[in-house]
Formats: C-alpha cells, structure tokens, sequence
C-alpha cells in the first residue's frame, strides 16, 4: 500500500482511453464500475473538448457481482459495436473489473464482431497511465499491422530517392492530455515541410484505423513521445526494419539534433546549426544584454522524462540558468534522466511522491521551477515563480492559442514560459541602477509580480528554515543587521536572511548585525 | 402522486461515492479521508476536486498493489502502516473515516476491522471510522449517506428537546437556518454533520430530525433507531420548499401558526422579488435534470412551481420513495421522472426534445454545449450554498445565467451563414 495525496499519473486504463479518444472511429468498451467515468472529465473539462471520450462503460454494480457480469460485457460490447459501428474496438478493463476476472477481451473475441477487437492487458496495481497509453497504441498497431509485416523485414530509409517522390515520415505518439501535442504536431509538420519532407501518418492524434494500416508506406517513424511511442516504434523496427529517430525535438540545439538525426537516416544533407539561430528568437534573446540577469538562476526540473530531459539541457545549455534538481515521476525513463543529472552534477530524483519532490525543491532553494501542476502547487508554497513544463496540467496549461513545446517556435514559447515567471532582465536592470531612488525601496513589484501584489514583507514572516530545533536559539539580528537586510530588494531579501541565518549558524555567531550579513555575503559569492 | 416513474438500467455517467469527500473534508476540518483504492480512486478525487485547489488536503487514498493482491503483503498490517504514517504527518487530525472503494470491496477487506484495531491502538487520540464510498455500491451524494451514518453511532444520548439538522449545509446558510428557527422559537438546533468532527451532537427521544439533503436514507434510519423523530417534508430549496420544511419542525414543536407565519411571511416576500428576475428568464423554458445529486427532483420542484419551468424529465440516480413521496406529489401530473440510466438512450432523448437547458455532470456538460444545448453542472448545485429561503434567489441565478450568457454572446458568436463547428 502506498499513501498518495495526490498523483501524477492516473491509471493504465485512462492512457488507453488517451489512444482512443484520439483516434477516429476507435471505441473502447470498458469493463468498469459507474464511478469509473470520472476520467470523461478530464477530456471535456481539462481539455475543453466537445466530445466524450468514445468509451463505454459497462457500469457493473454490487449486485451483478453475484450474477453473471461476463454477460453484461457481452450485451455492452454488443450495443457499441451497434451503436458506434467503430473501425476498430478496444476492450479492456479498470482496476475492480481485473479482479472478477471476466476476462472481456476474450468475451468480446468470441462474439464474432465485424471489426477488428483489439484486447488490452493493463494491469491496474502495477502499472500507470503512460505505460497504458503505449501499451495500447502497441497493441493496436500490431494487432492492425500483423497481415502485412514481411516474412524478412527489409526497409529503406533512402527507398524515396530511387522511386523520385519526397522523403515521408510518420510522427508517432501525439495523444491528447499530452502536453501541447496539437501544437507539436504542427510545429513538427511545418519544420519537416521547410525540408522538403512529407508526414505520412500522425498516431494516434486524428488517426483513423487505415492511418495505422498506412504507416509502413512512410520512410521512418519520428518518435515524438517517447514515453508513449518507443514501444510501437520498436515493434515497427524489429518486424518492418523502419527506423525511427531518438531525439526530441524540445529547445534549439535538440531541435538542431533532430533534424540532423532525421536527414542522416533519410540519406539527405543534414542542415547547418545555423539555421536555429535564424529561425527561433531564442538564441538571440537569450544572448541579448538584459538576460545576463538569467546566468546562474537556479532552477528546479521536474516532469515526465522527456520533458525534463527537454528542459535540462534547455536551462543549462541554451539559458544559462544553473539546474540545482533534476526528477521525474517516469519509472521507464530513469535511466536517462539519472545519466543527464549525472553530467550536471546531481542525483536525479524518481519518484512519484509528491511531497517528496517539494521537500528537494525546498531543499535546493530554486529561483524558478520547471515542473507540474503539483510542482506549480508547492512552488507558490514557496514563494518561487514556476512554469509548468509537463503534465498532469491544469485547464490553464491548455491554452486556446498554438503553443507548441517543440521546434524552433517550441523554442520561443519556452523563451517566454520559462522566463517571464522570473522578474524580466531590463527591469530587473533598471530596479538596480535605481534601487536606491525611492520608487523602489519596499512595495514595488515587477508587473507581473508573482507575489501577487501581496505584502511583500510576508516574505521575511515565512517561517525560517534555519530553525530545526525549536528549543535552539537561533542567531538573533541586531537592529542594525536589520536595518541592512531592509535595504536589499524585497524580491530577494528572503533568500539573503535565510543565506545569513544559516552562515551564522555555520559560524557559531549568536547576532547578526551588518558585518555578518556582508560577510555572509562574500562567503556565498566566493 | 403525479409524477410518471420509471426504472432505466444501462451505462451510467455518474460520480460514485468517494466524490461526497470534496465537500465533507471542508465542513470538517479536523477530519481525514483515507480512501483504501486503487489508483483510480486517487486519480478520481484528485480531478473531481477541481484539479488541486488545495495545496494538501484532508483526503488522500492508501494504494492496493500488486503486493497487497497477491498476499505477499498482509492489508491490513499495511494499512495500519500507512494510517500511523498519515497520522504522524498530520497530528491536527481528530477523526479518520477510512473509506471503501469498489477493489476494497471486491477483495473484501474489512474495514470495520481496521477502524476498530486502529482506534484501539489510538486510544481516543483520533476517532477512526469506516465506509463505503464504492461505485459499485453508491453513487456521488450516497457517500455522505455513508460517513454521516457512521457517525451515528458515536452520538451522545441525550433527552433534550431539540432540532437536529441532518446533511452538509454551507456555515452562512446554517448559521442563518439557526438564527431563524431561534426567531420562530426553536431554541436548540444542532447538526450533522458539526463543524469540528469531535463536537457531534447528541440524539435522543426529544430529538426532531429535519435532512437538509434529499440522499440520507440510511443516517435517517439510523437516527430513527437512537430515538429520533424524522420529518417528512419537502426539502429546503426554494422559497416554498425551504417554507414547507420550516413549518414541518414548527408543527412538531407546536409553535403557533400566526407566529410562524409573522417570521415566514415577509421572508417568502422578499424571495418573491429576488425570484422575479429569474423567473422572467427561465418561465416557459424547457429542462432536463441528468441523474447525479439526488437533488434532482426537489430543484425540479422549485423550478417547475417558482421558476415557470417546463419539465421535460427528471433523472435521479435513484429513487427513495417514500423520503421523496412529499417532493412527487408537487410534481405536476405526468411528470418524466427517470431512475437509474442509460447514458446514451437518455442522451438521445435530450437530442430529440432539444431542451433550453439540460442539468449533467461534469463529463457530460461541454459535449452537450458543443451540440448547442445550454448545461449546467450538477456538482455545483451540491458546493454551492443554495438552501432556505433566502437563497431562493441565488438558487434561480444558477440556472438563468447559463441561459442569459447563451444570449449574451449569440449571434456573435454564430453567424448566420456558418454551421456550429463542435471542437474535439
């Protein structure tokens, strides 16, 4: 048993729901208790959508238990499968139904349907909605494919030039309550279109059950997500030979990467790093001189593994910012993510504890933190600006306009996302050239101030974390170590008292006057 | 009795019990909801609470996994475990209700055994409790029926003569409930649930039971067998409802009419005005109730009778005859009321009948919208402080604004020469 307050992931049964409400003309009968149907919200709610999910739930209560529930599957298939007339239906089961054993997908096979029933196996106590959502479009790709994969699996990358038409490629894992996959995907279309190179089938976001069967006729596979479309990617390759690119294309050195990777792999001449520099404006801002506020800003990271990975190499390459944490809840991507804290000096932390995680982001004491609507959460806890960078999201992370994460224009809204939480270079300048004008002594914020216009003193009230122990006296501040920490500026005054208090606690210095807090000052800048 | 019933078995789009903790971690804030679930459950609460209001709650789930299914794990050595552990991290708790889901339930983990242990080794530190909140047994409201019920039994007895309101009221509506019964001379008015878990009032043969809240079957028997006297009485939406009701515990305290209606009167008067607005926005609109709250046919009620609404039917998840029987007899004749569902026979209904407004739950509301037909959400109804007669008003408001935003912003937003595109 595990004690959960809140959680990143729903279950596996929610990622196939994911897979089919993305589709066209896929159906998903559920083998579920009422309750069950909550998850419909999550698409008509948290992403605004017009349509219910297609599912159908076979709502089974305590009194069918003792009765025959595997007929109830039966007469619930039977009526989607009249109902909805799907191209293709999926059938599976939530976490009670696994454990009355009706075993639906086997029900539903015997019933002699006209289409295609695709069964899924997502063990509920074990598993977790990303494995869900890639364990079904799995599924329904093999299943979908097996007629035509080839006795040898022989595929050319480069096949295009022979038969004079363009380079095609599929783009693989896009699903919605991904994190801006609409965007990503036509961000990814526009990029490839730029390079003379055709999207054959996008899956599963808008595909149809012939898409699925379209998607060996393509080049390769662009393994967008690969939390959800490594496993299907892999299959392709193994039974078809088609191979598919590893990088993501999140920030302007990955998106760089990608298209080296993808015109490496379909035999053309891969395009010069100059070409990010042209076309997203991050580089340039990011070099321009009011960022130089942006070197060394410690940041927090923590999301689903590509994301993370994505926002990693991002903050320490591309913003100059210093990456003080570095986790994901994604089991399947630890490997990866620990490897890359690795290289940035860090212990990664895997976990999908909640508190956990705000414990080290307390710990690290970031200035912003790239995370989720949980980390989002703890950070106003906090008092530290946050951009959210990965799902779960909230209604707000689904904006109405395009907002992709990935390209060059994926880049320019990271530009935007990740720093306008954070006061913006040129005021943050000018509040320093004029810190001493009295415009900005206590009470003037940064317009966006993400304290919210609330007192800005309530800072200094924040409980100091210095004291342990309630029964040790901590350093006191003299009133002229006070009046010193009143001049600095109020956005970072918390940070100075909590840096001096724990100097002095270092030191054994029971005042903290003027000279402590200088002092303490040079410590932390040597 | 007018109304036409009937019984429909089917998929269902309904919340199951577990969701009633939303609003009962509010109203008690010392108390704690462990749901003993899947993951599912955790995932559930999380997003019917509106996606993390709150930066920790008093709710949270002790997931079964695989460990736990197989026997590997003993469950309740487990949840021993993780309620020591919850307990440690909270000390302001005072009471725990563990809550069963549909897996507890299925793999038949008793519950009551783990209170009892656990309050043994707590030795009156923190009152722990059981019930179900499974979907296989409740739906959405029946989840305060079940926590409201085990706290029956902790009640002290008591003689006094006195009013016990039974269901979660919002604090303003309460406090204005006991200021008005103390006006038309009702001294002692308690509730259920308090407002701290540990101040539970006391039930006896002098106790008069008035529910608040239309889904309390089981807390009313329960109460009936301490000794207390349960009402029978319209509920308390509306000014004519909530007037109704007053006068019911008025009658069995034998207060004298003439005082009751020197309170009441100016009372129903002003909501007459409140309700005049409203009432020129939604008289001869045509509604639907889904099935979700149970306060389905009450509101109905109040719709139909001061509002001017048609009823086109009526859903309720499910039916107590005889608590409702005061409620179906305002009905006027003929009336559709629906119990149970078949989500996509009911949905074709409403296609057909193409009302002016349908009431549904969460999963349900944006693709009826994207099919031009105006909701409203049902869930809202239970947050919302809607009871007595003063709120009469603001109770209209809930269903006419949807219908006066649909005005507000066509045509602009469909011209004439475009179809409505649906956004999936």
């Amino acid at each position: 048993m595990q004690l959960t307050l809140w959680t990143y992931e729903g279950p596996p049964h929610v990622g196939a729901m994911r897979i089919a409400a993305s589709m066209r003309g896929v159906h998903y009968v559920l083998h579920a208790p009422q309750g069950d149907t909550y998850a419909d919200l999550l698409f008509t709610m948290i992403e605004r959508r017009g349509q219910r999910p297609p599912v159908t739930y076979t709502t089974f209560q305590a009194r069918d238990l003792g009765g025959d529930t595997a007929e109830l599957v039966k007469r619930t298939v039977r009526e989607a499968a009249e109902r909805f007339r799907p191209d293709a239906l999926l059938v599976g089961e939530s976490c009670t139904a696994e454990l009355i054993q009706d075993q639906p997908g086997a029900l539903a096979q015997g019933m002699g349907l006209s289409m295609p029933v695709v069964t899924l196996e997502l063990p509920a106590y074990s598993k977790k909605e990303n494995w869900g959502a890639a364990e079904t479009l799995y599924q329904l790709v093999r299943n979908l494919l097996k007629p035509q994969v080839p006795e040898q699996p022989q595929h050319d990358p480069k096949a295009w030039m022979a038969v004079g038409r363009r380079p095609r490629v599929n783009l693989i894992g896009p699903s919605l309550l991904g994190f801006r996959c609409r965007d990503d995907v036509l961000e990814i279309q526009r990029l490839l279109t730029v390079h003379g190179i055709d999207v054959g089938v996008v899956a599963p976001l808008g595909a149809q059950v012939s898409d699925i069967e379209r998607i060996p006729q393509a080049d390769l596979n662009v393994c967008l997500y690969p939390e959800i479309a490594e496993s299907s990617c892999s299959w392709l390759q193994r039974n078809f030979g088609m191979p598919f690119t590893r990088t993501v294309p999140i920030g302007v050195s990955a998106t760089h990467d990608f298209l080296v990777e993808l015109h490496t792999l379909l035999g053309m001449d891969p395009p010069t790093a100059e070409e990010g520099y042209r076309s997203s404006r991050l580089p340039w801002y990011s070099e321009s001189v009011d960022s130089t506020y942006l070197t060394g800003k410690r940041v927090f990271i923590f999301g689903d593994g590509s994301h993370a990975l994505a926002a990693a190499r991002i903050c320490s390459e591309e913003l100059g910012f210093k990456v003080v944490g570095l986790g994901t809840y994604s089991r399947e991507m630890a490997r990866s993510v620990r490897t890359a804290a690795k290289e940035l000096g860090l212990e990664a932390l895997i976990s999908d504890d909640y508190l956990e995680v705000e414990a080290a982001m307390a710990d690290a004491a970031p200035e912003l933190v790239l995370g989720t609507q949980m980390e989002r959460h703890s950070a106003k806890r906090l008092g530290i600006p946050c951009a959210v960078i990965s799902t779960p999201m909230h209604v707000q992370d689904v904006p109405a306009r395009n907002s992709p994460q990935m390209g060059w224009e994926g880049a320019n809204v990271i530009f935007d996302a990740w720093v306008h939480p954070l006061m913006m270079g040129l005021e943050e300048h000018l509040i320093g050239m004029f810190r001493h004008d009295f415009e900005f002594v206590d009470g003037h914020q940064s317009h966006l101030g993400h304290r919210g216009g609330a007192d800005p003193s309530a800072e200094d009230l924040r409980p100091s974390t210095v004291v342990m122990n309630p029964e040790e006296q901590g350093p006191v501040w003299t009133a002229d170590g006070e009046a010193e920490l009143k001049k600095i500026p109020f956005f970072v005054r918390g940070k100075v008292r909590r840096n001096t208090e724990t100097y002095a606690r270092q030191e054994g210095r029971m005042e903290i006057s003027s000279e402590t807090l200088y002092d303490a000052k040079a410590h932390y800048k040597a | 009795m007018g109304a036409n019933l009937r019984k429909e078995s089917g998929p269902r789009e309904v919340f199951c019990g577990l969701t009633s903790i939303v609003w009962l971690h509010r109203r008690m804030p010392d108390a704690f909801f462990l749901v003993v679930g899947s993951r599912t459950c955790a995932h559930l609460i999380q997003s019917a609470a509106g996606v993390m209001i709150f930066a920790e709650p008093r709710f949270g789930t002790a997931i079964l996994n695989e460990r736990d299914l197989a026997g590997l794990a003993d469950a309740h050595d487990e949840l021993d475990r993780v309620a020591r552990e919850l307990l440690a991290r909270r000390p302001e708790i005072r009471t725990l209700f563990l809550v069963g889901s549909c897996p507890s339930e299925v793999i038949k983990l008793d519950l009551a055994r783990a209170a009892e242990r656990l309050n043994e080794e707590l030795q009156g530190r923190v009152r722990v409790l059981n019930y179900s909140g499974s979907g296989i047994e409740t739906t959405f409201t029946e989840g305060e029926d079940g926590a409201l019920s085990a706290l029956v039994p902790f009640l002290p007895s008591t003689e006094k003569r006195q009013l016990l309101l039974a269901g979660t009221l919002a604090d303003a509506v309460e406090d204005r409930l006991v200021h008005l019964f103390a006006r038309l001379g009702i001294e002692t008015v308690c509730s259920l649930p308090p407002r701290q878990s540990t101040e539970l009032p006391g039930v006896g043969p002098g106790t008069t039971v008035l529910l608040t809240q239309p889904f309390l079957s089981n807390t009313a028997r329960l109460l009936k067998e301490r000794g207390a006297k349960v009402l029978s009485s319209p509920f308390p939406l509306g000014a004519e409802g909530s007037r109704r009701w007053m006068e019911t515990a008025c009658r069995d305290f034998n207060l004298p009419g003439d005082r009751v209606a020197a309170v009441l009167d100016p009372l129903e008067e002003r909501a007459r005005i409140a309700l005049e607005p409203h009432r020129a926005e939604l008289s001869g609109k045509r509604i639907v109730l889904l099935p979700e709250s149970q306060l389905e046919i009450p509101l109905a009620r109040f719709l139909q009778r001061e509002c001017g609404m048609e009823l086109v039917e009526v859903g309720t998840p499910y039916l107590n005859r005889e608590q409702m029987a005061p409620e179906l007899e305002l009905l006027p004749e003929g009336t559709d009321v629906t119990e149970g569902q078949h989500v996509e026979q009911q949905l074709d209904r409403v296609r057909d009948q193409h009302p002016d407004l349908v009431v549904c739950g969460m999963g349900l509301a944006n693709p009826l919208e994207a099919e031009g037909i105006t909701t409203k959400w049902s869930i809202e109804l239970v947050f919302s402080p809607i009871h007595g007669i003063d709120q009469a008003g603001d109770l209209a408001e809930l269903f006419s604004r949807p219908l006066r935003r649909r005005q507000l912003i066509h045509p602009a937003l469909h011209p004439q020469t475009s179809t409505p595109s649906i956004h999936a």
